[in-house]
């Protein structure tokens, strides 16, 4: 049995040679990890937020994008519409970044249809989704109701985005519809870090308290109101 | 870069480094052995990787699952029977694999569950109290080859590397008021005090306790307070952050590898970590009864031969299956005999439960962590008679406060209401402060039409094939499912919920886009006999003794509970197995 210390065998320095950025985690070669590593409290490299400033969509889509997201979360008393509050500035970024080109997807082929439980099995990127689909709501949109989406009213457009929701514009109508669904949402809730909920509207709207980490104090106040103003991790107004 | 180095034999070579890769992993390096771990993710710690300034970040963890292993990496594909064609699940799912070192152990909630008794024992205790006639056509029910009480004193361990907290309920034989009642009998308390109540758990205990159940605390890898553990290493109370499943803790709270295990290990001279260096397979000897190592590809694309005396996989229940397989280590079950091993015995989570709203409360959901929760056993495995019910085992009924995340939550508003526009608005800000879950989480039987094997059609970006899980839910789980499912509406009545919304995942197909359990379990179980397990008590492969597996794969059904603390026992009584027999015999372990 092989009972020696193998580090002085094949060494920290030895190996990391293979690896000649140097760094623990370093993405070339394995990366070897020893006794020193957890002395080593310096961020990752990639331990900070992916934030994008990139744009995708053309001003036009954009303003499509408005338009469909303001009837999604609507301006009221209690708080912003989705435009208002930074979500299409949040998708655009979103779509920028690894998220637009589905870095995350299985996309190996072949693709074939499936079974309902078997998930969305198309090959579109969010990106492809977005250009794609916003050119069919705007080209149906203009046949059947006369108008492009942005100047309809807005109970024409309700009514449109219901028929789009319940599969009445056909799968692709649908998936598009799900997914422009749950990007206004996230561009409403998450941080503002990202570009969306603005002024922490989407937060303060259902009593959120935001990037808190600690409720020690508050379990022992079960059912109280809290009156807690929610913090960012960037915005604190 | 061509052809494949050679590293230096270790004694041992330990595929992924979560929760089982590091308990061995510790073991091992303390009995002297040279230990080399390859993890195919990279190295994630408390301060360089989830420090509070960036862990509160719904979008990117919880949203996005930053944390967790990609599609493009590795996925698997998926069908509800044998007649369909498997297709690839693309997008995040209910398989949420770790992708770093600790494994899912960074990430997961922390519920930290012993199995019931009968768990171990299913295939005789059903036979006993209700006779085979009982139980649906199909379904295979076996013993483990191991009891609770012989994983006791790992359990034990277990919890006290991970300083539960928790209130003991079954103690050295006597029952305890608070505890769980039905809960095996532990040798000592929990390591930290159960976790406090938020307003929802509070109501949820006075009404089962008004209704003659029997509420306890979850036990929680989310510590309750201070706790140095047998390694050596301290660990800070929990907060209540409210980002806890899905997120790394940056409070050193949350029991974990990294929080644990890592800091006694790391500082071995006899251990190494290789991250970034994923295992293909392993290579047997001409003979095929022993292997020789594993071969690994690592960031550049560089393949290496790791020659290791034993190999262990800990690559979590999906990929210790796959390796397995890729490394033609065992009998491959097949569907059409339902004879050999690998791949065979595969089960899931059976969940159903209430979704609830009430005119007049103010839950405060972001008080919560991912193990926060009060649960009755009442329903669980063989607590309550079934004869007459047609199933066998039944599910922990919970009610749990782990987050009140708002993207997550966006859709928790009264059935009938428009998912967006002004009135889903108002019914969110709302019920965002109103509504509570009763969640049953139950048991799940292998049956002889659900299984795993390699898929012909798909491979991942190293060109291997991707597993391929056939899986639809039995009669057996069904009936469970409704059955526990109409407990969680009769107890949301007597809460006061003035709306009361029942789910039930195994109502109709299964798809892996039902995300409310993440545990895939067996297909390399454990077991007395090589005819229907892969491996033996020890987790030692029937066929090449030098190969251990550990992980949820080991189980030959899975439990009405969480996985992780029955795994965390099963690699520690493994450990102990190769250090007090394996290392002297050289041998099998079991008489096959
Ligand atoms: C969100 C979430 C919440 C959870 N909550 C709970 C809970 O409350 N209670 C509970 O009991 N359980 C829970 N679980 C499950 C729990 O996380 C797992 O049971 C546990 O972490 C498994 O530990 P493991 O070491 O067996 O596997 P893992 O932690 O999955 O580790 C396996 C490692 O192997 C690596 N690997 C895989 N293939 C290869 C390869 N070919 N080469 C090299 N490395 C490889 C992986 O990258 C991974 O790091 C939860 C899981 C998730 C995702
Ligand atoms: S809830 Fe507790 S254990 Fe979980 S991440 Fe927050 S502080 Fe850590």
């Amino acid at each position: 049995m092989n009972r020696k210390n193998e580090k002085s065998a094949l060494g920290r320095r030895k190996f990391l040679a293979l690896a000649p950025t140097g760094a623990v985690a370093a993405a070339a070669g394995a990366a070897l990890l020893d006794s020193e590593t957890r002395h080593d409290t310096r961020l990752s490299q990639d331990a900070l937020p992916p934030l994008v400033a990139d744009s995708y969509l053309t001003d036009a889509e954009k303003a499509l994008v408005s338009a469909v997201f303001d009837r999604l979360i609507p301006a009221d008393d209690a708080a912003l519409g989705a435009s208002d509050a930074g979500c299409v500035a949040f998708l655009d970024r979103q779509l920028a970044g690894p998220w637009g080109l589905a870095a995350t997807r299985y996309r190996a082929g072949p693709f074939k249809p499936g079974t309902p439980e078997q998930g969305d099995q198309s090959p579109f990127t969010p990106r492809e989704r977005y250009r794609s689909g916003l050119k069919a709501l705007e080209t149906r949109c203009t046949k059947s109701e006369g108008k492009g989406f942005a100047q309809i009213a807005p109970e024409r457009q309700d009514a449109f985005l219901q028929d789009m929701e319940a599969g009445r514009h056909g799968p692709d109508g649908k998936a598009f519809f799900e997914m422009m669904l749950q990007n206004v949402r996230e561009g409403y809730f998450a941080d503002p870090l990202y570009g969306g909920n603005k002024g922490m509207t989407g937060w303060k709207l259902v009593g959120f308290p935001g990037a808190r980490y600690d409720y020690r104090a508050e379990i022992d106040r079960p059912g109280a109101d809290l009156g807690l103003a929610p913090i960012s991790l960037m915005d604190r107004g | 870069m061509s052809g494949t180095k050679t590293r230096e034999k270790a004694d041992v070579v330990i595929v992924g480094l979560g929760w089982s890769g590091s308990l061995i992993a510790e073991e091992l390096t303390r009995a002297g052995l040279n230990v080399v771990a390859l993890e195919r993710g990279k190295w994630r710690d408390t301060a360089t990787d989830f420090p509070p300034a960036i862990d509160m970040d719904e979008l990117r963890w919880a949203t996005r699952r930053g944390m967790m292993q990609p599609q493009a990496v590795e996925t698997v594909t998926f069908r509800n029977n044998s007649e369909q064609e498997a297709l690839p699940v693309r997008e995040w799912n209910c398989f949420q694999f770790g992708w770093n070192v600790g494994g899912a152990g960074t990430h997961w909630a922390g519920m930290t569950w012993r199995f019931n008794p009968w768990d171990f024992e299913v295939g005789s205790k059903v036979r006993q109290r209700y006779g085979q006639a009982e139980t649906t056509p199909g379904l295979q029910l076996q013993d483990w080859g191991i009891t609770y009480d012989e994983l006791e004193p790992y359990y034990d361990r277990f919890e006290k590397i991970a300083g539960t907290s928790g209130t003991a309920g079954h103690l050295n034989g006597s029952i305890k008021p608070h505890g769980n009642p039905f809960e095996g009998s532990r040798s000592s308390e929990y390591p930290t005090p159960a976790l406090k109540d938020t307003r929802w758990m509070g109501m949820f205990r006075e009404t089962t306790t008004a209704m003659g159940y029997h509420p306890f605390t979850i036990p929680a890898g989310n510590i309750s307070s201070e706790w140095t553990n047998p390694l050596g290493v301290r660990m800070g109370p929990c907060t209540y952050c409210g980002y806890c499943e899905m997120f790394g803790c940056g409070n050193w709270s949350k029991s974990s590898p990294q929080a644990c295990v890592l800091p006694a290990l790391t500082g071995r001279d006899n251990f190494t970590i290789l991250a970034e260096a994923e295992v293909l397979h392993a290579t047997l000897a001409e003979d095929g009864k022993t292997a020789k190592g594993v071969v690994f590809i690592d960031a550049n694309g560089q393949r290496w031969e790791q020659p290791a005396d034993i190999v262990i996989f800990t690559a979590y229940q999906i990929d210790n299956i796959r390796l397995l397989l890729l490394s033609k280590i065992g009998k491959p079950y097949d569907h059409k005999t339902g004879t050999g091993v690998v791949g065979r015995g595969y089960a899931y989570q059976t969940i159903s439960g209430a979704n609830l709203f009430f005119d007049d409360e103010r839950f405060n959901p972001f008080i919560g962590a991912g193990a926060l929760g009060v649960q009755i056993d009442d329903y669980n495995a063989d607590n309550f008679d079934h004869a007459g019910l047609g199933f066998v085992g039944g599910a922990g009924i919970m009610a749990f406060s782990t987050n009140g995340r708002p993207i997550g939550m966006a859709d928790s508003v009264p059935q009938g209401t428009p998912r967006w526009g002004a009135k889903w608005k108002q019914a969110y800000a709302k019920s965002y402060q109103t509504s509570a879950t009763i969640f049953n989480q139950g048991t799940s039987f292998a049956h002889r039409d659900v299984f795993a094997d390699l898929d012909p059609t798909y491979t991942d970006r190293h060109g291997q094939p991707l597993l391929r899980v056939t899986f639809d839910y039995n009669e057996n789980d069904r009936r469970m499912a409704k059955y526990t499912m109409d407990k969680a509406v009769e107890i949301g009545k007597k809460a006061g919920a003035s709306r009361i919304e029942p789910f039930n995942s195994a109502e109709g197909a299964n798809t892996p886009y039902d995300q409310r359990s993440t545990h895939t379990t067996g297909g390399a179980v454990i077991g007395a006999d090589p005819a229907t397990s892969a491996l033996n008590r020890y987790g030692q492969t029937w066929d090449v003794h030098n190969v251990f597996v550990v992980g949820a794969s080991s189980f030959p059904n899975n439990g009405g509970y969480n996985p992780t603390a029955t795994v965390g026992a099963l690699a520690l009584y493994c450990a102990r197995g190769i250090i007090e027999k394996y290392l002297d015999t050289r041998g099998p372990l079991v008489e096959a």
